[in-house]
């Protein structure tokens, strides 16, 4: 059964995008990446340290023919800054592919949702494919798409926290007003984050401290792969509705005396 | 003559290029220039000559999620 992920016409077979931060080691994250099985990797851009001369790069650690580099515009707090390190990040990778990101506020990285629309803006109409990492606010993810955005990513709780999905109600409510895909980015805390995000019908998930956390990451890793495919499958299937009482699904007829 | 890379002070030779200034830096892997705030694509790398008093922003891809 083909149940790709589209993109921006792209396809990808895994529904789980990661990324490449906090890891242990270079050697662990590679692992993770594989026991993950996710073809989308998330980077961010930074200074050259000068005095760390022939340091290996990260990208020696990541296998850019499986995967598609995501490069982030992490803590970045003004429009202006975003575009100016994704037009950074377009002249390092091999692709205009970004994950806009635009924080408000240091203490909950919560997103600036005003600045994240004006620079998606600017970056659509200069060739960019723009992946948004927004509030759970379905009125900002359709502007979002408006500004031909192709995807919105609404957080499930702020950064790193692992709180989970905080609002899946709004998380279903953007899944039905836009039309590009949802990927739910950011709070994942563990496995059954991941499925409930794909049982509210998401189109995939993004994370990195819940793994790279992980008291044995590979094996979070793993775990994460499967969430996802259970999470999708459910969806698919479609759940039975909610009945306040309960339903034997034994017959009442033919009981023994 | 003296350029700014990164917020540090380097001095470096005159007529210095873009590409040969990374070759200097002694960076392995792909780096991205930004050029007194402009961003230089890569094939200006080796046409760009560097004067004094330009300021570099020289930046590579780290680890990093969101």
């Amino acid at each position: 059964m083909d149940d790709a992920l589209v993109i921006a016409g792209k396809r990808f077979g895994s529904r789980l995008l990661i990324g490449t931060g906090k890891y242990p080691s270079h050697e662990v994250m590679k692992r993770c990446h594989e026991a993950s099985g996710s073809e989308i990797v998330t980077v961010a851009v930074r200074r050259l340290d000068l005095n760390a001369k022939g340091e290996a790069s990260l990208l020696q650690w990541i296998d850019t023919t499986r995967m598609t580099l995501l490069p982030n515009t992490a803590l970045c707090y003004t429009a202006d800054d975003a575009v100016r390190t994704c037009r950074l990040a377009a002249e390092l990778g091999m692709s205009k592919w970004v994950k806009l990101e635009v924080l408000g506020d240091e203490r909950t990285l919560f997103p600036d949702v005003e600045q994240t629309v004006a620079a998606a803006r600017i970056l659509v109409k200069e060739g960019f494919t723009v992946l948004p990492y927004t509030s759970d606010d379905p009125i900002t993810a359709r502007k979002l798409e408006d500004a031909g955005c192709a995807a919105v990513m609404p957080l499930a709780a702020p950064i790193g926290s692992g709180l989970g999905i905080r609002n899946p109600h709004n998380i279903r409510l953007i899944r039905e007003v836009v039309k590009v895909p949802v990927i739910v980015d950011a709070g994942v805390g563990t496995a059954s984050d991941v499925a409930i995000a794909m049982e509210l019908g998401c189109d995939g998930v993004l994370l990195n401290t819940a793994v790279a956390g992980a008291k044995d990451p590979v094996r979070m890793a793993h775990a994460m792969k499967l969430a996802i495919e259970a999470g999708r499958a459910a969806f698919l299937a479609g759940r039975i509705p909610r009945k306040a009482y309960g339903s034997a699904s034994s017959p009442l007829e033919g009981l023994v005396d | 003559m003296r350029l700014t890379i990164n917020g540090e002070r380097r001095d470096v030779a005159e007529g210095l290029t873009v590409a040969a200034l990374v070759a200097q830096l002694g960076v392995r892997g792909r780096v991205a220039v930004e050029l007194n705030g402009e961003v230089l694509r890569q094939a200006q790398h080796p046409e760009v000559t560097l004067r004094d008093g330009d300021a570099l922003e020289v930046v590579t891809f780290v680890g990093g999620g969101a």
